[in-house]
């Protein structure tokens, strides 16, 4: 386990930190991971990064932007940069929470499903397509009403409706690397099938892996803020960029657009970071395999 | 014959797809702790003799196989059953209803996101390696990170708060009194000749349009730019140059043969677009599917929502099935 761990740091650092290839595909990984990282230090240092606790009363309501609240004050009279700021903590675990799970469902799911093969493979591959096919946010909704409102359901929800992406990409992948003459010496040798699978074929999905994970982390910021948009995610007070964007949603036509554009803005910011990884990383793995 | 029987075949298999999907919201509904009738009525001074009449008339109190199937049956009939909350009101008379704003405002992003991407892609191939090409293609990759209600509800601060052009939210105003005939009123104020109704319909139309469109055109600039420029290096063009044949003309070859991936591609993306459909409504109050399932789901209405689930896979199914035959009709290579 720790040898796995460790080839895939070593193989994720060369990916990002290239040392023969340059250019555009390590720009995007810069630009993305500065974003995301951004946007994580100002999670972790949230107190020390404003005086005012977001869920109290900070001064009068519907304030304009200024130097005291940079981001402007809410209806409740709330200060929207903490708020901003501790509602960062909230996306960023559900999105590490939810990718994580349906990374530790689709993973092994794809690669046992891939390499056995045969019925098992097909009626998984079936379902996996039918959820794939569906409208995720509908899926996720349905699922979050189900489950009750509240951040670890949230995460649970959007697990499931990730699952079949990385096991459509891991299966699709052992498909082919299962022909593969290592493979079949591997075999010959008489070592173990899950020690194949996951000494032998793992270590060549994980860049795959990486590009999935944060295109999907992508993905899952958006719907977590759908989720919490539609108040499906954690509940009030605690702060949420998608919660308190639908908020603001309410004082539209009054013209508060501080309201509605920092949350909004925060959203759509995560979301790139992380799509930029991915696609950067994409690029590499293209050009490595050229 | 043998395209018949490739349809037969194909719309066959939207049958497991929504069976999948049906079986997978139902466990979940119904097997998840809590009870749905509670969890509706929202209190728990009520007496168990009138739970269990509740219950029993929305068939609860049968086995979970029984319901299962029961459902299934009335589905095939084309009865969704009867909302929880508001006893008696037929969910499929509800889903009717609203189904034209939702298929109204899909079909209106479909084509903003195809006009906007197809342009986008087709000037960004001609201008390869320039900074047009770069500016449009990151356009193409952050479009898709924009968070649909808040590109939404920038939208409307800017146009119909700050400078008042178009409607924030609706569908149409309701003082133009249109007369519904097929429900999508863009068509009915056509066909009534109602030409108030016609301008105050579409003007509604632009923002959510606009808005869903742009969140997903980046894919298409993406597929069209790599596409054309693939066709542009290929042997063909290259024949087409010897014979001297106008640029303009090898363009527009070119150009066709790197629309077809865009027709799939449109199809395999039609999820997304009933997803992102769902949020356009709720951002802009659109009485659709989506904002259907919305108030649905702040009841925990659960007929309705596994209703919802059940349309949307079933759309889902029929669209890629109408794909594929577009696909077989533009590709003369595929024959089945």
């Amino acid at each position: 386990m720790v040898e796995i761990l460790s080839k895939a740091l070593t193989r994720i650092l060369s990916t990002i930190i290239p040392s023969r290839v340059s250019g555009r595909g390590r720009a995007l990984v810069y630009a993305g991971l500065a974003i995301v990282l951004a946007i994580v230090f100002m999670a972790i240092a949230a107190p020390l990064l404003t005086p005012y606790d977001p869920t109290r009363r900070a001064g009068r309501s519907f304030q304009p932007p200024s130097w005291e609240h940079p981001f402007g004050t809410n209806n409740l009279g709330y200060d929207m940069w903490a708020r901003t700021v501790y509602g960062a903590r909230t996306v960023l675990i559900v999105v590490f929470l939810s990718i994580v799970l349906s990374m530790a469902m689709g993973v092994p799911l794809g690669l046992f499903s891939g390499y056995y093969g045969g019925r098992i493979d097909r009626a998984l591959s079936m379902l996996m397509d039918a959820i794939y096919a569906f409208p995720s946010l509908v899926l996720a909704i349905s699922l979050a009403v189900a489950l009750g409102p509240s951040l670890f359901n949230a995460a649970i929800a959007i697990a499931v409706v990730y699952v079949p992406t990385y096991f459509r990409m891991v299966r699709g992948q052992v498909l082919s690397i299962k022909e593969e003459l290592f493979v079949e010496v591997a075999r010959a040798l008489g070592i173990p099938t899950s020690r194949i699978i996951f000494r032998h074929i793992l270590p060549h999905l994980i860049p795959t892996i990486m590009v999935v994970f944060s295109l999907s982390a992508a993905d899952a910021v958006l719907t977590e803020a759908a989720l919490s948009y539609l108040g499906l995610s954690v509940q009030p007070p605690t702060p949420d960029w998608g919660y308190d964007l639908y908020k603001g949603k309410g004082f539209v036509l009054s013209g508060y657009w501080w309201l509605i554009f920092f949350p909004g803005l925060m959203i759509t910011l995560l979301a790139t970071g992380f799509a930029l990884i991915g696609e950067g990383l994409s690029e590499q793995i293209r050009r490595e395999r050229l | 014959m043998g395209l018949l029987r490739y349809i037969a075949v194909r719309a066959m298999l939207i049958v497991p797809t929504v069976l999948i999907l049906y079986t997978l919201v139902f466990i979940v509904l119904r097997i998840l702790p809590g009870d749905p009738v509670l969890a509706v009525l929202g209190t728990k001074n009520i007496p168990p003799e009138q739970l269990e009449q509740i219950r029993h008339n929305l068939g609860l109190d049968k086995p979970y196989i029984v319901q299962y199937f029961e459902y299934l049956w009335n589905v095939l009939h084309g009865d969704f059953g009867t909302s929880m909350v508001i006893s008696g009101r037929s969910i499929t008379a509800d889903l009717l209803e609203r189904l034209p704003a939702t298929v109204e405002l899909a079909i209106a992003g479909l084509i903003v996101s195809l006009a906007i991407g197809i342009t986008t892609g087709f000037i960004a191939a001609t201008k390869r390696d320039t900074k047009l090409d770069l500016g449009l293609r990151v356009f193409g990759s952050v479009t898709y990170t924009l968070f649909i209600p808040w590109l939404g509800l920038m939208f409307q601060l800017i146009f119909a708060v700050w400078l008042r052009w178009l409607p924030a939210s609706g569908r149409i105003d309701p003082d133009v009194g249109l007369e519904t005939v097929t429900g999508f009123y863009i068509l009915d104020s056509i066909i009534t000749g109602n030409m108030e109704a016609f301008r105050s319909a579409l003007s509604h139309m632009i923002l959510p349009a606009l808005t869903l469109g742009l969140v997903l055109s980046g894919p298409y600039t993406r597929l069209v730019r790599t596409n054309l420029v693939k066709a542009l290096e290929s042997n063909y063009v290259l024949a087409y140059h010897a014979r001297g044949v106008r640029g303009s003309r090898i363009l527009l070859h070119a150009f066709r043969n790197a629309l077809i991936p865009v027709v799939t591609y449109a199809g395999l993306q039609f999820a997304l677009l009933l997803g992102g459909a769902v949020l356009t409504e709720t951002t802009f109050d659109w009485p659709g599917i989506g904002t259907y399932l919305v108030e649905k789901v702040s009841y925990r209405d659960y007929p309705a929502i596994q209703a919802v689930v059940i349309v949307f896979a079933f759309f889902v199914g029929v669209i890629s099935l109408i794909v594929d035959l577009i696909y077989a009709l533009l590709d003369p290579r595929i024959r089945y």
